[in-house]
């Protein structure tokens, strides 16, 4: 059993709307009484539909999202962090520790930065090395690991193509020796063959240098291909996390099920037999009672329009929040 | 076999651009026949779009027909040359009559201070005689055909207040209520969520059905063309590199570049295959390779690699109508 790096318990990000007339102030509530544990060393795979909170709660566990309750804990070493009440030097060293890489190449890198300056930034900014040369060693070392020429770093970002740009982002990403990385959609924008490449980049990193990965994706056969391990969010809770062999063997719950099903299948001769959802996702202002998925759930009874599903553990590290999950899987 | 639908021709459209001719499309051919739908796949680059909006002459000012390229289009036995279409009202019939095309980004493809029923009125009252009134009947009749409720308020709203979903719901309504012949749907559910997209691919299937029209399909994901099309026309750089049906293309694809796509898809039912991407990156349409168009990045070359750099392959076909421009396929040792 490996050590958990970082640690969601019970966290709630809720965002406050303006108030409309009278009554309650309405909330967005982007992430509800969310539990994970990120291992030491693993790929953690969070799958889920746009508006599921997914990457809300990615940048929780980065402190750039406000946490409203519970609480995101990082232990690493000798350090641990909580991070609702983190400040002053202890986030300046958070932030070495953990790294963000986001999804749009084309909007993440200054235009008018060269490669090398955009790599360099991050050591020059958090005081990583003590000279021009030193910095210069260490860019030239994360760019020829992300397969990028020395030439490559005179230029600016308009002469690359959208897999380079991302390599030149996952390098900066890199370059602080950062021990957690939230990779938020980083392959959705990139054509077929080139996310193949930076998927495959992504996994040689993570294997030779033990960093943690969360990979945020909208795709469950990306994350299926990359990550060892995924939790699958919908509306805000996470409604299943396990192994991905076992998420994959052992599907309970229906959205997982439904999920699975719609990814369209290479196969031209199994075509329609698909299970289909119905409706689209509600909104987090005002998400439906019980468990909040029973709108669109072909197997929704009385009681899922009451009462809360509880998060509990089915088998070893398979965790689901569904009152029928034996029945169904 | 009936006569096609739409015939295009030695295709070929250059831009001018300040570094010079572009070439966006290279000496396309392929026809869509009447209920078929062709699936168009290719990298972002490859030309697919330019492509498609040959057929309706939405490409931008500064883009250059060649005069080898024909496009034929065969309305009730009667034959229009698409390209000789000059003034707006004759391009009527391939701008909303016979022809009708979905945009990738539903948000961008309606005008946000109009009302979603005002918008499909309009283009119904230009492409017909009918009154306002039978127009806004028949608008309504096509909401409620694609799954919107309560199509009567939505008629009123305006594209913001939909969700994505209910907008490409919305973009299809439009795009059908004038009876099309031919529907261009260019990356119609890339932006959608997967549920979404089989909500949206399902409709489109029935949809098919019902008005029996052609689709050009136009798509970067094989799952989804593998679930759609009849047929599957795969592009390169402007080229056309393999033509056929989508089983003759997914399940036994001739051309390396077509082999190059299957293998960097992740796949759901072997977890353990591994991703091989198709090395290096597309170049760039102004430093088109000489010979094969594919040869700088292709991994099976190695053999008569100096054919593939000087000599452009043919397009050829086998029996089956499997159409393939590679060296290799031809000298027989796809297997």
């Amino acid at each position: 059993m490996s050590d958990v790096l970082i640690a969601a318990r019970n966290l709630s990000v809720h965002f406050p709307l303006r108030k409309l007339g009278f009554g309650e102030r309405p909330v967005v509530r982007a992430c509800e009484g969310i539990n994970i544990e990120i291992e030491k060393g693993s790929f953690f795979g969070l799958v889920g539909e746009s508006g599921s909170g997914k990457t809300t709660l990615g940048r929780a566990m980065l402190k750039a999202a406000p946490i409203s309750h519970g609480e995101v804990v990082f232990t690493d070493g000798d350090v641990t962090y909580d991070l609702g009440t983190l400040q002053g030097d202890e986030l300046k060293d958070y932030r070495k520790r953990s790294q963000l890489i986001f999804q749009d190449p084309y909007a993440a890198l200054s235009p008018r930065m060269t490669v090398r300056d955009i790599i360099a930034e991050p050591l020059e900014v958090m005081g990583l090395t003590s000279g021009r040369e030193e910095t210069d060693a260490r860019v030239r070392e994360i760019a020829a690991k992300c397969r990028l020429n020395l030439e490559h770093l005179r230029r600016f970002p308009h002469a690359f193509s959208g897999g380079q740009r991302q390599r030149i982002s996952i390098a900066r990403a890199l370059v602080s020796d950062p021990k957690f990385i939230v990779a938020d959609e980083s392959v959705a924008a990139l054509d077929v063959s080139i996310q193949a490449d930076v998927l495959n980049l992504l996994n040689s990193i993570q294997r030779e240098s033990g960093i943690t990965f969360l990979f945020i994706s909208h795709d469950l056969s990306v994350i299926a291909h990359t990550c060892d391990f995924v939790a699958v969010m919908y509306l805000g809770q996470i409604v299943e996390a396990a192994p991905t062999r076992k998420l994959f063997s052992e599907t309970s719950h229906p959205y997982t099920k439904a999920l699975l099903s719609a990814i369209p299948s290479l196969d031209p001769d199994v075509r329609g037999n698909a299970q289909r959802l119905e409706g689209e996702i509600p909104s987090p202002i005002n998400p439906p009672p019980g468990c909040r998925f029973n709108t669109r759930c072909p197997y929704a009874q009385d009681r899922c329009r009451k009462e809360v599903p509880e998060w509990r553990e089915l088998s070893s590290k398979h965790h689901v929040a569904c009152h029928f999950a034996e029945e169904l899987a | 076999m009936t006569s096609p639908l739409i015939s295009v021709k030695d295709l070929t459209l250059r831009f001018k651009t300040d570094e010079g001719l572009v070439t966006a499309v290279n000496n396309v051919s392929f026809d869509i026949a009447p209920g078929e739908v062709l699936g168009l796949v290719g990298e972002s680059g490859s030309g697919k779009s330019v492509t498609a909006k040959a057929l309706m002459m939405l490409n931008a000012e500064n883009s250059v027909y060649d005069d080898s390229s024909h496009i034929t289009l065969n309305v009730d036995g009667q034959d229009i040359e698409v390209l000789s279409l000059k003034r707006p009202q004759e391009q009527k019939i391939i701008r909303g009559g016979a022809i009708s095309m979905i945009f990738q980004e539903p948000m961008a493809s309606f005008a946000p201070a109009i009302t979603i029923g005002e918008q499909m009125v309009e283009q119904l009252m230009i492409h017909s005689d009918m009154t306002s009134a039978k127009a806004k009947e028949i608008s309504i009749e096509m909401l409620t055909r694609v799954g919107i409720p309560e199509p009567a308020q939505r008629f009123g709203q305006y594209a913001f207040e939909f969700s994505g979903g209910m907008r490409q719901r919305a973009m299809i309504a439009m795009a059908l209520s004038t009876k099309p012949r031919l529907l261009i749907a260019d990356e119609p559910t890339t932006a959608l969520d997967v549920t979404i997209q089989a909500q949206v691919i399902d409709l489109m299937k029935d949809l098919v059905d019902e008005f029996h029209m052609s689709i050009l399909f136009i798509t970067h994901d094989l799952g989804v063309i593998a679930q759609t099309a009849d047929r599957v026309a795969v592009m390169y750089l402007g080229n056309l590199v393999e033509t056929g049906t989508v089983r003759q293309v997914i399940n036994s694809p001739a051309h390396p570049y077509t082999r190059g796509l299957l293998n960097s898809l992740p796949k759901l039912d072997d977890l353990e295959a591994p991703l091989t991407p198709v090395p290096g990156d597309i170049p760039s349409p102004l430093d088109r390779p000489s010979g094969c168009v594919f040869h700088t990045r292709c991994v099976e070359s190695g053999a008569i690699a100096e054919r593939c750099r000087t000599e452009i392959p043919v397009y050829t076909s086998d029996s089956a109508n499997h159409q393939v421009a590679c060296h290799l396929a031809t000298q027989g040792d796809e297997s």
